[in-house]
């Protein structure tokens, strides 16, 4: 089996992250109960043909793929692989009320072909000319996680060497409206610094998109080594440390091993408990950080963890807004990943630096 | 007819998001697709919606547009004789 | 070359039967499903024909055993019945004796239940349940429950008209890489006025029945459907000594990196595809039997596919048929469906013939098999091409 290594990495969220130069070093506050993803200049990356008819999840997911591959210094890959949660929902939004509001008649073909969850995978492909394996997750809060562990089994078998993984999701006003209805997104606004302290259900919902060129080859690039990816459909609060325990043993490590955990954490006073069953259980003497006060929460907000974590191994350095917890590791080595969304579709990641 | 033409320039920049294109730029006799403007088959589709919807047109097939949409002076021609509203 | 992987068991609702045996009278009696527009309530009941399953959400409500605070789209209905079916087809008593896990394919996911409450959700707080079913993973967590698949790899795959193919071909992945021992794998698609009226704004649906591969076809009918196959790892076959209905042999996947919605006019992707999964199962060309194309009746898909044919196979085109003119296009289920009955065709040792087929189209003298036909065959070939450039094929196999 062939190792598989993170060689470029690309971000673009609510914080200013698509400059691969800076590491989250202003760090944009928000206080809302949504936040969006900062534009970069679009006209950049992508011609003008192409960009008119692409709503901002497109946009962010074709922007960051090029960033990604330029960092790697391809033009092509073998295979693209991406997740999303809610595919392209601005559009499909604007196609169901032209359907409603117009009682069926005059609808246009634009926002339905743009509507469906694959178009940020195609248009990727269009784009650069990419015949290889083209796939889409859309799993909720394991949609990435699904693109990466495929990615991951490919590279590992050498039936690839070069793949183009990323999460992507957009916020739509519909969507947001009806999440507020049911008490999904925070009734009241909160200041991103004491998200984790707002003691109300729900979260603050986010936008954007991280894409990774993978690859079983190592480069003067690389980030980090993938060394292993795991989701579940369920796991119950009670099986949640032993479920770590095993998923570590399988790799040959225990909890000290880890020198950060990379924590989900969304200010959902609900499934927050979760995630403090293991910073105050197994992972209380391990250093922790979280990152949707930074991104807000969506179904591939996972994506921009694993951008912060290979940014932090790059790096060496925990960025202060970040932090979990007091504890500073001897070095940024090994990190750990966990991640669920409202108790369901639980992810373990496992990086380390080389 | 020269009202119908400018009308359908703006129309067609609006209506297929052409940022980056202004009404004067775009010549009658223009060619919509290829080489020209640019335009492919879902633009294609998008202006038999607009043929309908704001002249009463219906084509059945989607190749009947290819005549039509030539440039804005074939369109301009064709919706002048053919319009219900 | 690897070994095939097993398949132990299948289930399928469709427009032409509620399970594997309806499905395969309705094929060899040549009994299509396609009707006017019954169930949705959409202006264009008169101008368009589609594939419709009979049960209504209630009756299939009312065999999964959910009671009436459930929020499940019709896909969620759908899906769980048919993965209900593919599992017992398996024998498999307790779904979590072995690794098992489940990967699913949607398109609509849950915009039936959007569509029909997009407005209303702000009146009716009765209604707000389906607020969380509207995302395309929310019909396999469905799934996974009512199979009672715990702390598993469960996952979703939308990758337009060729997801429930992709879905195979990524359960085949997991068990061979060990990920899991076992895994159900497939797609599920309810029909909704959604894709009724998308697909209406491309032009490429008929008005009448579809007729694959024919020179004066005018489009697709929608349909509805889902489908699934259990998946197992020799390993999990030997120890529970299980019978195998066939072999997923040969898979393979590419992009056509042409267009958003239409093939390139020689089929790149889909002859990518074929190649692929020809070099992924170790066989020539002339060693498939029998082809079980997607063949929606468009006018773009059929030239581009057909041309594929004669790109892969030369001289030696297989056997095809394409099963649209039963079931309608089932959209992400279809890749579920049409293999399905590729392994069908494998067991029976019969062809489906393709329906309504009477005029060769002009570009190529390919005709497909319009009657049914009886031989011997060892293996089937199923495309699965959609939006986006996403080519999928897949071939089974008797032998591993």
């Amino acid at each position: 089996m062939k190792p598989v290594y993170i060689n470029s990495v690309a971000s673009i969220s609510a914080q200013s992250t698509f400059d691969n130069s800076v590491f989250l070093e202003d760090i944009a506050e928000h206080t809302d109960n949504v936040i969006r993803a900062m534009n970069p200049n679009y006209k950049e990356f992508i011609p003008p043909a192409a960009a008119r008819r692409m709503a901002k999840g497109i946009k962010m997911g074709v922007a960051t793929s090029k960033i990604a591959l330029k960092e790697a210094n391809l033009e092509n890959v073998d295979a693209i692989i991406t997740g999303t949660g809610l595919g392209c929902i601005a559009d499909s939004e604007k196609f169901v009320s032209k359907i409603i509001n117009d009682n069926e008649e005059y609808l246009t073909p634009t926002s339905f072909i743009q509507s469906t969850h694959n178009t940020v995978a195609g248009q990727i492909a269009l784009g650069i000319g990419c015949k290889g394996y083209n796939f889409t997750y859309v799993h909720s809060s394991i949609s990435f996680e699904s693109a990466l562990l495929d990615a991951k089994l490919q590279l590992e078998n050498d039936e690839a060497q070069n793949i183009l993984v990323g999460g992507v999701d957009e916020l739509a006003d519909h969507h947001i409206k009806i999440h507020k209805l049911v008490n999904h997104i925070k009734k009241d606004v909160v200041n991103s610094r004491d998200l984790l302290e707002s003691g109300t259900k729900g979260a603050v919902f986010g936008e954007g998109a991280s894409f990774f060129v993978l690859s079983n080859e190592k480069s003067e690039t690389t980030y980090a080594q993938v060394l292993d990816v795991t989701a579940y459909n369920s796991l119950p609060a009670e099986e949640l440390q032993n479920g770590l325990k095993s998923f570590l043993h399988e790799n040959s490590l225990e909890i000290e091993d880890i020198d950060i955990v990379v924590l989900g954490n969304n200010g959902d006073i609900d499934y927050d408990t979760y995630y403090n069953l293991l910073s105050q259980g197994s992972l209380k003497n391990t250093a922790q950080v979280y990152y949707k006060h930074l991104c807000g929460e969506f179904n591939t907000a996972s994506s921009f963890g694993i951008w912060m974590a290979t940014k932090m191994i790059r790096t060496q350095r925990i960025p202060e807004a970040v932090r979990l917890n007091g504890i500073q590791p001897s070095k940024i080595g090994t990190v750990l990943l966990y991640n669920q969304y409202r108790g369901e579709n639980h992810s373990l990641v496992l990086l380390r630096g080389c | 007819m020269e009202a119908l033409k400018e009308e359908l320039k703006s129309k067609i920049i609006e209506q297929l998001n052409l940022e980056d294109v202004s009404v004067d730029e775009i010549a009658d006799d223009d060619p919509l697709f290829g080489d020209g403007l640019g335009l492919d088959s879902i633009d294609a589709l998008e202006l038999i919606v607009m043929l309908d919807k704001d002249y009463g047109i219906k084509l059945a097939d989607p190749k009947e547009g290819k005549k039509i949409f030539e440039s804005v002076g074939t369109m301009a021609d064709y919706i002048a004789q053919h319009k219900t509203k | 070359m690897g070994k095939g992987i097993a398949i132990t068991g299948m289930g399928i609702i469709s427009a032409i039967g509620n399970n594997v045996e309806e499905n395969y009278r309705s094929l060899v009696e040549g009994k299509k499903g396609i009707s006017r527009i019954v169930k949705i309530d959409t202006v264009h009941k008169d101008a368009l024909m589609v594939g419709e399953i009979d049960f209504t959400n209630q009756e299939l409500e009312a065999y999964l055993g959910l009671d009436t605070n459930n929020n499940y789209s019709r896909s969620a209905l759908l899906g769980a019945y048919a993965a209900r079916q593919a599992v017992s087809d398996a024998k498999i008593t307790d779904v979590n004796s072995s690794k098992t896990g489940l990967v699913s394919a949607t398109t609509v996911g849950g915009m039936d239940k959007t569509e029909q409450y997009y407005y209303k959700y702000f009146e009716d707080k009765k209604v707000q349940k389906y607020i969380e079913g509207h995302h395309a993973g929310d019909s396999t967590q469905k799934i996974a429950e009512q199979l009672g698949i715990h702390n598993s790899l469960v996952t979703t795959i939308s990758t337009a008209c060729s997801s429930a193919a992709n879905a195979i071909l990524f359960g085949a992945r997991l068990l061979k890489s060990g990920k899991l021992d076992r895994v159900i794998v497939g797609g599920t698609d309810g029909l909704s006025k959604f894709t009724l009226n998308g697909f209406k704004t491309l032009m490429i649906q008929s008005d009448t029945y579809n007729t694959p591969f024919d020179e004066n076809r005018k489009g697709l009918n929608l349909g509805e459907a889902a489908a699934f196959l259990v998946l197992e790892s020799d390993k999990s076959v030997q120890r529970e000594n299980k019978e195998v209905l066939a072999y997923v042999k040969g898979w393979g996947n590419a992009n056509d990196a042409f267009h958003q919605t239409a093939s390139s006019e020689h089929g790149d992707g889909a002859t990518l595809a074929m190649q692929k999964a020809l070099k992924v199962g170790g066989l020539k060309g002339e060693e498939i039997d029998y082809i079980n194309a997607h063949g929606t009746a468009t006018p773009n898909n059929d030239l581009s596919e057909g041309r594929a044919f004669l790109r892969v196979f030369g001289n030696g085109v297989p056997d095809f048929s394409s099963t649209k003119g039963y079931t309608g296009h089932t959209l992400a289920a279809a890749g579920g469906v049409e293999a399905v009955f590729s392994v069908l065709a494998l067991r029976h040792n019969v062809i489906f013939p393709n329906l309504n087929f009477k005029n060769p189209m002009k570009e190529f003298h390919l005709r497909p098999r319009a009657e049914l036909k009886k031989r011997k065959l060892n293996t089937v070939l199923s495309n699965s091409l959609g939006f986006g450039g996403n080519c999928s094929t897949l071939i089974f196999s008797k032998e591993a």
